[in-house]
């Protein structure tokens, strides 16, 4: 009884309680500070990331032409018709324009293997007139190699093939956005005084620009594009989404909603897709490289964009499932219950009310699968990603995506292949944004017809 | 205490002898009872008496729980809804429930009602609207909803909320509708408004409500079953509890003369 009543006491002290509350707020007060401090700590890392990514994007740039425009064109050749572009082809090209000819129309290869064969049978998917069709590549004219410009390349295509194979232009040099505004003096002394920079011409450049999408790679850094590693990529990720989401969502709906997880094979298969999901990304790419671009070669044609995108989905399915998952036990018992009682069976009950509450959440698993597998780059080299890929990749073609470009780039020394770098670091991260919103949007629309 | 000595109409669903139990262990023992056509038959009687584990037997919905059992039969139209080619889906198409929370799916006023009808193959918008309106009306909400039919359930009060989800029972026109305390998620005014409908819905369907409330079985019922609890010492000390059926009879007698000692002391408020 005696300790009953200090026991009392003590929770009656009104000066302790006093004293006692003081104490309680100031903790919570540092508490939340510190939190705080956390919270601005990550947000200067992310911005100076963002600065350090963004300062290289934009800059002076100094580039040399070693054959000026100016000596063979009076225009500038963006306003040069296609008959003019090829005219300059023809007229500047080696051996009037036929070794061109031959490396990207005809190959090598087939070239040696079939040399008194007429153009018509050597070249495919370009129509020539019949007069130019019927010679061999040794017969080729002038006036005719223009035709097959005209007919077989774009002015754009004709335009880099001038400013790669004839003009030769090269970056000396390149300065970021930073050095660029302060450091501007510097920067005219170094182009005005160095030696092998004569004809150096010093200009404003922004790496990200209309034409860096649109465009092809090339070897030189300031004409390459990353056309080919951008459609690469919206085209393995759309596979990849359309291969992992059903597989994903419809193996979550069994083990949420059929399997009754008693089964001792049933809670092995639940560990391992737990498991799986903290397996490292490369390991995906070998088992990607073993099983689709060795075992299954006939389906995937080996190292294509199939196989790349089976990999991924391989790679995410675990992120699909355990959200999906979680996404299909929150959602109330109550509206099974509702829909049984109105004699819905089973897969009505999942299918009308259970997968479209969920819905939601099972989108949120996608999109962290998806960015997941729009970053990867580990199992895609594996599985052999190219490096340089100039035509549109089609599934079955040989490929490459932003980020091995952004890997290849980077380590590549040349002058001006850090800041295509950075722009394609920036692409990505704008591809990634858009994906995100969109699925964003879609998860907002369900929520909103869900709830009030 | 059978349908002979009560002298009343048809029997929409006949009892005998169920025993319910979960997981091997005995919930209700031994319940043998009509349920009239056309009439609410309430089940009264202290918690953890059994009486929702009964209701709940009839549409068969203890299928769902793991290890739930039913012995004996509940024969409806002279079948038993436990025999072996009878199939749960059926029965609750056919005996309707309406849950003790208020449950619309997270959708539309319209595809609430809509879904029993669709889930039976329907279609067609013109048959839908008009099976959705005659529903709505038929469970009294339509004068405050018909404006805000694309509206999600969830966006009425809780008393519409319990209303509409009587309106989605009776879309698909059941015989019999089961109610697991309608009322005990609901303030008074809606309460009064379900117990209002009760009545007028008790001219076409058979009514099953399970209550807390006594004075709402005797407002509304026409026959009051009322359940107990019997408990058990087990060896090691733990105690046994089941519910078994302690008397069914008219409302009115049931309240005014009860037969047992337990009915009079429950309805007298001694115990709950």
């Amino acid at each position: 009884m005696a300790t009953m009543s200090t026991a009392r006491e003590r929770v009656k002290d009104e000066a302790k309680f006093t004293a006692g509350l003081r104490n309680r707020h100031l903790r919570g007060q540092i508490w939340m500070r510190f939190f705080q401090a956390a919270i601005l700590l990550g947000l200067l890392a992310l911005i100076t990331l963002m600065f350090n990514v963004v300062n290289r994007v934009y800059g002076l740039t100094a580039v040399r032409d070693a054959v000026p425009v100016s000596t063979f064109s009076d225009r500038p050749l963006e306003e040069l018709n296609a008959s003019e572009l090829a005219g300059i082809l023809v007229a500047q090209l080696p051996s009037g324009g036929r070794v061109l000819v031959r490396d990207s129309l005809i190959g090598q290869e087939n070239y040696n293997n079939n040399r008194e064969a007429p153009l018509s049978q050597l070249i495919q998917g370009v129509t020539l007139p019949d007069d130019v069709g019927a010679l061999t590549l040794a017969q080729l004219q002038p006036e005719n190699t223009q035709v097959i410009f005209e007919n077989a390349f774009t002015p754009e295509d004709m335009r880099l093939t001038i400013i790669t194979d004839i003009v030769g232009r090269e970056v000396l040099e390149s300065w970021t956005w930073s050095e660029s505004l302060f450091n501007r003096a510097a920067i005219d002394e170094k182009v005005a005084s160095t030696a092998d920079w004569e004809g150096a011409q010093l200009e404003w450049r922004s790496w990200l620009n209309f034409s860096f999408l649109t465009s092809r790679m090339t070897t030189v850094a300031s004409e390459s594009g990353v056309r080919a590693a951008l459609l690469g990529s919206l085209l393995t990720i759309f596979l990849t989404v359309v291969v992992a989401f059903p597989l994903g969502v419809g193996t979550a709906i069994y083990l949420q909603e059929y399997s009754t997880g008693d089964h001792w094979f049933e809670r092995l298969i639940e560990t391992n897709i737990r498991n799986l999901a903290g397996v490292p990304s490369i390991i995906y790419g070998l088992l990607g490289l073993a099983i689709f671009v060795r075992a299954l070669e006939g389906i995937t044609q080996g190292r294509t964009i199939i196989s790349a995108a089976l990999t991924m989905a391989l790679l995410i399915l675990p992120v699909i499932i355990i959200n999906a998952q979680e996404a299909l036990r929150a959602v109330p018992p109550s509206i099974r219950e509702a829909s049984f009682g109105l004699g819905a069976t089973k897969w009505q009950t999942v299918f009308r009310s259970v997968l479209p509450a969920a819905m939601p959440g099972i989108l949120t698993g996608t999109i962290l699968g998806m960015s997941r597998a729009i970053g990867e780059t580990a199992p895609l080299i594996v599985i052999g990603a190219s490096t340089f890929i100039a035509n549109d990749p089609t599934l079955a073609s040989r490929f490459t995506v932003l980020p091995i470009q952004i890997y290849n780039w980077t380590k590549d020394p040349r002058e001006g292949f850090s800041e295509i770098a950075a722009a394609t670091i920036v692409l990505l991260l704008i591809v990634l944004l858009l994906f995100n919103a969109t699925a964003i949007i879609l998860r907002q629309r369900f929520r909103r017809s869900l709830s009030a | 205490m059978t349908s002979m000595t009560l002298g009343s109409g048809a029997t929409a669903i006949d009892l005998k002898h169920v025993k319910v139990f979960y997981s091997d262990k005995l919930a209700v023992d031994d319940v043998s009872i009509p349920i009239y056509k056309n009439k609410i038959t309430a089940f009264i009687g202290p918690s953890g008496c059994g009486k929702s584990t009964v209701l709940r037997a009839i549409n068969r919905m203890n299928d769902l729980i793991p290890g739930a059992r039913v012995e004996g039969e509940i024969n409806y139209h002279g079948k038993n809804l436990y025999g072996k080619e009878v199939d749960p889906v059926e029965v609750r198409r056919r005996i309707g429930m309406v849950f003790q929370k208020p449950n619309p799916f997270p959708k539309s006023i319209y595809d609430n009602v809509a879904y029993g009808p669709r889930l039976l193959g329907v279609t067609d918008k013109r048959t839908l609207d008009e099976i959705v309106e005659r529903s709505i009306k038929g469970s009294f909400l339509w004068d405050e909803v018909k404006g805000d039919l694309k509206k999600s359930g969830l966006a009425l009060s809780g008393g519409q909320q319990q209303r509409l989800c009587i309106a989605r029972t009776i879309a698909i026109e059941p015989d019999v509708i089961l109610m697991d305390e309608p009322c005990s998620a609901l303030d008074p005014i809606a309460t009064q408004a379900i117990e209002e409908l009760m009545k007028e819905l008790v001219k076409s369907y058979t009514i099953v409500i399970v209550t807390h409330n006594m004075q709402q079985a005797q407002r509304v019922s026409d026959f009051t079953a009322f359940y107990s609890i019997r408990k058990a010492e087990e060896t090691g000390g733990q105690e046994r509890r089941w519910g078994v059926l302690g008397e069914f009879a008219p409302t009115e007698q049931l309240f005014s003369n009860p037969k047992s000692e337990e009915t009079e002391r429950y309805i007298r408020g001694e115990f709950g």
